[in-house]
């Protein structure tokens, strides 16, 4: 959420008409197909189609009944079927049994396939295999930005880390140059880009081809320095615990396209309920969340592990009582706050955050290892021990402690079930997964997906250089944050807002070869045409393979302590589950 | 299209033209357009019957026509990578350049080859479409197919990239087509991906048997003797004639199971088994290059379910230089104490183990855990504290062998407590 900030700082444009603009062309696209139809909608596209064009919108536009893309027989009895989908093989040819089992009972229907935000050929490969292609239409609905905020874009594309990263496939490079592109025309023209990675090299050289001649406005400028960030040149930050309160809720409740859904335990009735988290959101104004920041900080620290619920509701009435009116909206975070505390003492949230302090330190390791090793024995939640595995493996340059670990806690469990089953216990589809890869140590393809993340992870000495590990002599005061390490209650600065701040104040990577040569390379500073009037101060940043609510937060701080304005552009909001899911659904 | 709301009419008249219907105004119309004589010059065979959409539709659509799109797309690439940087911004090394042979095909030339061969598909119902009729008219070089390939990668779009690799894999011989992709990585990586999401597991297995590298090799060596091994052990146990198989019936056959699961299987069905044979643990110990680590905490695993304390003592007996036998495990005793205790294992077997911690804080509060009385006593009296032997005390059963201990200890005037 964006925060009151000072006076002289920039303004940010008005990203709303991203959202004008795909409406209207979606809108058009649902007009070539005239008449009634029942339209088809991806799973992942309902939730950013539901803040672009809302059922009335549909409706209005002959959309008759509104069904998800499930991969079964469909029940619709329309002559018209349009299918809203992602360009994915799977979905395509789903749709080519859809209109084969038509054929086969003599049916005739329309249909028509709108990809987005663009079709790729093997979908149509899969379409003329299936003896379909003359039979359906297809269009592509551009539809390549989401504006989750004032100062977030997502192009929720959460398939682009695993797509990219883990697959070493570069569908979406285009698709994110295409994103940059519509920025660069509606907001541009941009001055400098810097960036970091592969992937990043790859975004900017597609960008600069498609944009041509004549698409550059002659108006001012909204935006002038964009920044390129590959996903795994940091890899540590989106693996720890976050503590800002969006990066909480998420972590716990999954934020989707910038609202959550809060299920009955929170709201306190029988039903569950959306909240938008973002400026809209009126809870959360300038002083409000900070505060909330504090007094979490505040509870976090008290040695006792039970929050006194109490206390809370007190303070939320009394700290924020000038927000009567959101009241509703205020219960609901309450709720959410006691939930996310019952789960987080559950697991002494208090220990977690000290080990991978830490780790993150350097410190105590064997300490650590212990923690972690009774985390996997007491098997309260694999993914949380995998989770700091990771940080461990990463932050220890990549020495397999994990390895080892995983598969004598996976090995046993699975391997109970071979002999004796327990009564009522079954493996979890995540532990089957897990220990399916850790038990077969020749495979190993865990231990490759370790390796390919920890490659060259150089975290310590980067560490040190960078100075991300505030030092710990006076008590960190997060009233008067002093840095970015507010967001990890002043133990960590994440590496990745490090680098980009660094850059942007020397301008450059002139001097910083040391570095770059520990990041493994692939930095690039460009300038284009000179314009002396251009916005300096608005800086967008792209994050290759996902960004967390806690370097949005970050850059927040960075920003209103610069005095300059950072717009955060990401192929999908992540988190440490987020990531670790990839990982795991990539094996198998 | 209707446009009843005035904020249509505010936006289309504002500095942002990116999207109006009004043929006029609009820059993408106009580049679209140019796009479409730029493509309608080098593919005209295909421009006029492809056509199955209505003009409206190709209006919003960057690809053009259907099979024009991968045409397009790659000529649009390739043209961009020869003019490129108009606008001011630089272009940076991304990849390694490839030494360009030469060729006399463009590749708009290379492709209108390939329309060809899927134009006919198209346009005709699928009966009387020839589906293997060659190209008559232009027969690519292998060579040429793959400059394409790499011209394609060198572009970093995936999307093309994966479209040239269906078109070689239509036009090539397996054998060529595998054989180049095994010195492309980046155009492997995009074929198993759409291997995968095809589904086509045959061809996946195929290409993943071929070597590509010493460890690979092992691995699927590995691969097969294991499952050898597995039918051989197999063919016996299924009989399940041995005492054990009877009191402990599988629930599963062992085919297919990983190392350490069939591991695990050796150490409950066929401990103690000579390393000659193919089903003993030690032979698959030594076969399968298991560390000592996992060896022995597969076998605890196995033998504690068994309650066979005598095997589980056996496993971490080692001979000192002085030919004494003495304890050590490559696993803490603390986690060996865990496995046991997850098993039933009685405390007299867990207090063996107990007092073999090291760490004397962990020793101290498993002993008191698993209630090994003896062990705690000792270590309060070794630590000279008082206090906490008399607040133990209060745990013990009274009269116990343990309570008339610590009153023993408790009475001794010798030791020097320290509270």
């Amino acid at each position: 959420m964006a925060q009151t900030d000072r006076r002289d700082a920039p303004g940010l444009p008005d990203f709303s008409l991203l959202k004008r603009l795909a409406r209207d062309q979606l809108i058009y696209l649902l007009e070539q197909l005239p008449g009634k139809k029942d339209l088809f909608i991806d799973a992942d596209l309902m939730s950013p189609l539901d803040r672009i064009a809302n059922v009335t919108t549909l409706k209005q536009h002959e959309v008759d009944k509104l069904y998800k893309v499930e991969l079964k027989p469909v029940v619709s009895v329309s002559d018209q079927l349009c299918f809203l989908i992602r360009p994915r093989i799977q979905t395509v040819k789903w749709i080519a049994d859809v209109v084969k089992s038509d054929k086969a009972v003599g049916r005739f229907r329309r249909y028509k396939i709108i990809f987005t935000p663009q079709k790729f050929y093997a979908c149509e490969t899969v379409l003329e295999e299936q003896g379909v292609y003359g039979d359906v239409t297809s269009d592509e609905w551009e539809f390549y930005l989401l504006p989750l905020d004032d100062d977030i874009i997502s192009l929720e594309l959460p398939e682009f880390f695993r797509d990219n990263f883990l697959e070493g496939d570069q569908r979406w490079v285009t698709t994110a140059g295409s994103a940059l592109r519509l920025l660069h025309f509606l907001f541009g023209p941009f001055s400098k880009v810097y960036g970091i990675g592969r992937c990043a090299k790859m975004v900017y050289e597609s960008w600069r081809e498609q944009v041509e001649d004549g698409e550059k406005k002659a108006q001012n400028p909204d935006i002038g320095n964009v920044f390129l960030i590959d996903r795994d040149v940091d890899f540590v930050t989106p693996l720890c615990s976050q503590v800002v309160y969006e990066g909480l809720v998420d972590d716990i409740f999954r934020i989707k396209c910038g609202s959550v859904e809060f299920g009955p335990d929170v709201t306190s009735t029988d039903k569950s309920l959306k909240v938008m988290l973002n400026s809209q959101d009126k809870v959360h104004v300038g002083e409000t969340q900070r505060k909330k920041e504090i007094w979490w900080e505040k509870q976090r620290k008290k040695k006792r592990c039970g929050m006194d619920i109490k206390q809370m509701k007190a303070f939320v009435a009394e700290e924020l009582k000038g927000l009567k009116q959101e009241h509703r909206l205020l219960s609901l975070h309450i709720g959410a706050c006691e939930s996310i505390m019952k789960k987080k003492t559950k697991q002494d949230f208090q220990e977690l955050l000290k080990t991978e302090h830490s780790l993150l330190e350097g410190f105590e390791i064997r300490e650590c290892i212990t923690y972690i090793e009774e985390h996997i024995n007491r098997q309260v939640s694999m993914i949380e021990s995998l989770r700091l595995l990771c940080l461990l493996s990463l932050t220890e340059n990549g020495e397999s402690y994990g390895i080892e670990h995983l598969l004598s806690f996976a090995n046993l469990r699975q391997i109970g079930l071979l002999v004796e089953q327990q009564p009522g216990e079954t493996l979890t589809v995540m532990e089957s997964k897990v220990g399916k890869l850790v038990n077969d140590k020749t495979a190993g393809k865990l231990t490759d997906a370790f390796s390919s993340l920890a490659k060259k992870s150089n975290f310590r000495a980067l560490s040190k250089r960078l100075m991300l590990i505030p030092k710990t002599g006076e008590e960190y005061d997060l009233r008067v944050p002093r840095d970015m390490a507010y967001i990890f209650s002043g133990a960590y600065i994440p590496l990745s807002c490090k680098l980009i701040e660094q850059v942007l104040e020397r301008d450059g990577w002139t001097g910083f070869e040391e570095v770059t040569r520990m990041l493994n390379g692939h930095e690039f500073a460009v300038t284009g045409p000179e314009d002396s009037k251009y916005p300096q101060r608005i800086i967008l940043v792209m994050f290759l393979g996902g960004c967390t609510f806690s370097e949005i937060s970050a850059l927040r701080f960075l920003g209103r302590e610069r005095g300059c304005k950072f717009i955060v552009l990401t192929t999908a909001i992540t988190n440490s589950s987020r990531l670790l899911e990839s990982l795991l659904d990539n094996q198998g | 299209m209707t446009r009843a709301k005035p904020e249509d009419d505010d936006w289309n008249s504002s500095k942002i033209h990116a999207f109006t219907f009004d043929d006029d105004d609009d820059e993408f119309t106009k580049l679209k357009e140019s796009k479409r004589a730029v493509s309608s010059i080098l593919v005209d065979d295909d421009d006029d019957d492809d056509d199955d959409d209505d003009d409206d539709v190709e209006k919003v659509s960057w690809s053009g026509e259907p099979v024009g799109s991968i045409s397009w797309s790659v000529k649009e690439t390739a043209s961009s990578i020869r003019s490129g940087g108009e606008h001011g911004f630089p272009k940076i090394n991304t990849a390694p350049s490839l030494p360009k042979q030469g060729s006399g095909y463009s590749l708009s030339s290379l492709f209108k080859a390939s329309t060809r061969v899927y134009a006919p598909e198209l346009r005709k119902p699928k009966s009387e479409c020839k589906v293997n009729s060659p190209c008559s008219d232009i027969i690519l070089l292998s060579m040429d197919k793959l400059l394409l390939l790499d011209e394609a990668v060198s572009a970093h779009d995936g999307n093309v990239i994966t479209a040239v690799l269906i078109y070689l894999k239509k036009s090539l011989s397996k054998e060529i087509f595998f054989q180049e992709l095994m010195v492309r990585e980046i155009a492997l990586r995009h074929y198993v991906h759409y291997l995968k999401e095809m589904e086509e597991q045959k061809t996946l297995v195929e290409l993943m048997k071929l070597p590509f590298s010493q460890d690979d090799a092992i691995h699927v060596q590995d691969h097969y003797t294991l499952l050898e091994r597995q039918i051989i052990i197999e063919a016996t146990d299924k009989k399940g004639e041995a005492e054990i198989f009877k009191k402990f019936p599988r629930k599963a056959s062992i085919l297919n199971m990983p190392i350490i699961t069939t591991l695990y299987y050796s150490c409950f069905y066929h401990y103690g088994e000579s390393e000659g044979t193919f089903s003993s643990p030690a032979n698959i110990r030594s076969t399968f290059r298991i560390s000592e680590k996992q060896y022995i905490l597969t076998a605890l695993g196995a033998r504690a379910k068994l309650k066979s304390w005598f095997d589980v003592d056996s496993l971490f007996n080692t001979k000192n230089w002085l030919g004494y036998t003495k304890k050590r495990s490559p696993i803490g005793f603390h986690r060996v104490v865990d496995i046991l205790q997850k098993n039933n294992a009685p405390v007299q077997v867990l207090k063996d183990y107990v007092s073999l911690i090291d760490d004397a804080e962990l020793k101290l509060s498993l002993a008191q855990k698993y209630k090994c009385h003896d062990i705690v006593i000792e270590m309060y009296r070794d630590l000279k504290d008082r206090q906490q032997l008399i607040v133990y005390q209060g745990k013990v059963e009274r009269g116990s062998h343990e309570d008339r201990k610590i009153d023993q200890l408790l009475g001794n005037m010798q030791i020097r407590w320290k509270n």
